[in-house]
């Protein structure tokens, strides 16, 4: 979209909302009504939550071709309950005429990426928690409901209030063992969880130093500081990642999106991530994070890398950095759910999956599994599980009774191979070569 | 709306409001097992017109609907709480579940009779005999909210388009 006068001073935020609600300018706390240029939701919160309320109001979809449907929570079936739900999906996607869908192919924030379905400067309705995914593409990228989902793919728009953006700078250079999975835990701590009704937009140096895959980690957990999206201002790394993935692009169009240097900006937080050491994030929120050595020593049962947000290529190779040469320890378990089908694929081709098998790790489908409190790898009561998943909230991952702790890939690799909360850097350090 | 208060703290998540794992029951079913995490006793206890009170950012996590839907369908009238998770927030507006913005949360103890008018914003405390101020539900939003939630709103808007 064309936006040849963009207003001065005005945060990314707000330059999308106005392009989105047909204004020159917006400003925080004003309500807009925006049109939306994509709607995605997946098997457990679209089709079957949506097809109810269409036949009651005798409407389609407003526009088949901006709507994804990812299939991704209870996949494959495991019950009679859940091949309905996907059966049902696949249904719906065929009698409304959606045009992008994906059946068992990913996890759907991993997934729209993947395809090139994103564009600098759009506006993303997601029925999950975790749309702000694409924020890192610098894509208004906001969770809904299921019911707020309805009326979004049936009229094509939904209503607002324009937040104020809290940007957070990250400077200096990470350390070995430190990925953006441990920044993000510490922001957490940090920033606290109640950041609702605001716009968080990451900026600095050591995320212009970030590869696509890191960056996305930190608009994913977006959500959990509480964020509407988690926007990062694209860049050439941004666009050279679109067009990788088969998506088309204006350079100078694209690299408009960013806030102005005037931009009034409602908060400001620095960190600086040279000094941080790995992170994790005890039982059970996201923001218990404190440096792994609080934890160092904790036994575990699991050890699970997965999701959209620690089950990337990156993650898996991550993982096999630590694990070449080694092996799970005896009594802990290491389950790794890669994030899309494609991510396994390209795992096999590198030698990656190969590394993990021959260290004792076992491979799920591709799919929101344990990390939704679905599919395989759930916790007994009195279980303790390392995870490289966003969210530790109690019985989110099986028995209420169950404690979970947040890692990334390195951290929970090296916990997998002692049995305990490890710190990873001694075995980065002294890495092995695959057998 | 009169009723007594339910009393919880602060980050009351999606997970306790609406189990992840047992997302395939029954809306009704589920129900049950609302808060069972914090509160084991409370979906068996609560009565319909109750209500709950809770701390900051009630309802962060998931934008799964259960977590309102289950409220509503233990009957409880309205949440209370000084602060709330976005996506909660519209979804329990979407759905018909009054939410209200309440920086006194803290001073109401379990078991409290409450009157709480959700327009005006007034929040009586008949056991303490103190009354505060909610912030209302927004303008914009009220026209949904009394049409009955999104869906009959938008059955009203559709209507509209037809004729």
């Amino acid at each position: 979209m064309p936006h040849d006068t963009p207003p001065s001073g005005a945060t990314l935020a707000e330059k999308i909302l106005a392009r989105a609600a047909g204004l020159d300018r917006v400003r925080p706390g004003d309500v807009v009504v925006v049109r939306v240029d994509l709607a995605m939701a997946h098997d457990s919160s679209g089709p079957r939550r949506w097809r109810p309320h269409l036949e009651a109001l005798g409407v389609g979809l407003w526009d088949p071709s901006r709507v994804v449907i990812v299939s991704d929570h209870y996949v494959p079936a495991v019950d009679a309950e859940s091949a309905a739900i996907l059966a049902g999906t696949r249904a719906f996607v065929r009698d409304y005429g959606v045009q992008h869908f994906f059946d068992m192919r990913g996890i759907c924030h991993a997934v729209l990426p993947e395809h090139g379905l994103l564009r600098s400067g759009m506006m993303l309705a997601g029925g999950d928690s975790h749309t702000p995914h694409a924020g890192a593409f610098g894509v208004y990228a906001a969770g809904f409901g299921a019911t707020d989902m309805v009326g979004i793919v049936v009229t094509g728009e939904t209503w607002t209030i324009v937040p104020a953006t809290l940007r957070v700078e990250l400077t200096g250079r990470s350390g070995q063992g430190v990925a953006a999975k441990d920044i993000m835990l510490r922001l957490c701590r940090d920033l606290g969880m109640d950041n609702a009704f605001m716009a968080i937009e990451y900026a600095g140096a050591a995320v212009e130093a970030m590869p696509m895959a890191e960056r996305m980690v930190l608009s994913n957990m977006a959500a959990e500081l509480g964020g509407e999206t988690g926007l990062i201002a694209p860049d050439h790394t941004t666009l050279a990642h679109i067009r990788a993935h088969g998506g088309t692009v204006d350079d100078a169009e694209a690299l408009a999106w960013r806030s102005d240097a005037d931009a009034v900006f409602g908060r400001q937080h620095v960190l600086d991530v040279s000094g941080l050491g790995p992170q994790v994030a005890a039982p059970h929120s996201p923001a218990n994070t404190d440096g792994v050595e609080a934890h160092a020593g904790t036994r575990i049962d699991q050890a699970y890398i997965g999701a959209c947000v620690g089950a990337k290529l990156e993650d898996l190779q991550m993982a096999a950095q630590v694990l070449a040469g080694r092996r799970v320890a005896a009594g802990t378990r290491l389950l790794v759910a890669p994030a899309t089908t494609a991510i396994t694929a390209a795992a096999a081709a590198d030698g990656t999956l190969a590394t993990l098998t021959a260290a004792g790790a076992i491979l799920l489908p591709s799919g929101c599994g344990a990390c939704a409190g679905m599919g395989a790898g759930l916790l007994a009561d009195g279980e303790t599980c390392i995870s490289s998943t966003n969210r530790n909230f109690k019985g989110r991952m099986g028995h209420a009774g169950a404690s979970v702790y947040l890692a990334s890939a390195w951290t929970v690799a090296a916990s997998a191979v002692t049995g305990k909360i490890t710190d990873p850097r001694d075995m980065l350090a002294n890495a092995r070569v695959a057998a | 709306m009169s009723g007594r208060a339910w009393v919880f703290g602060d980050d009351v998540d999606t997970d306790v409001l609406a189990p992840g794992h047992l997302m395939k029951l029954p809306p009704e079913q589920l129900a049950l097992h609302c808060l069972e995490a914090v509160d084991p006793g409370f979906a068996r206890a609560v009565q319909p017109g109750d209500f709950v009170v809770a701390g900051r950012n009630f309802g962060l996590g998931s934008s799964r609907e259960q977590a309102a839907v289950s409220l509503r369908m233990l009957g409880v009238a309205c949440v209370l709480a000084p602060s709330f998770a976005r996506i909660f927030y519209r979804n329990a507006l979407n759905l018909g579940l009054p939410a209200l913005f309440f920086p006194d949360a803290h001073r109401v103890a379990r078991g409290d009779a409450l009157e709480v008018d959700a327009v005006s914003g007034t929040v009586i405390n008949h056991t303490q005999g103190w009354q505060a101020s909610a912030t209302p539900i927004p303008a914009h939003l009220m026209e949904m909210v009394r049409a009955g939630g999104l869906v009959a709103h938008l059955k009203l808007r559709m209507a509209g388009a037809r004729t």
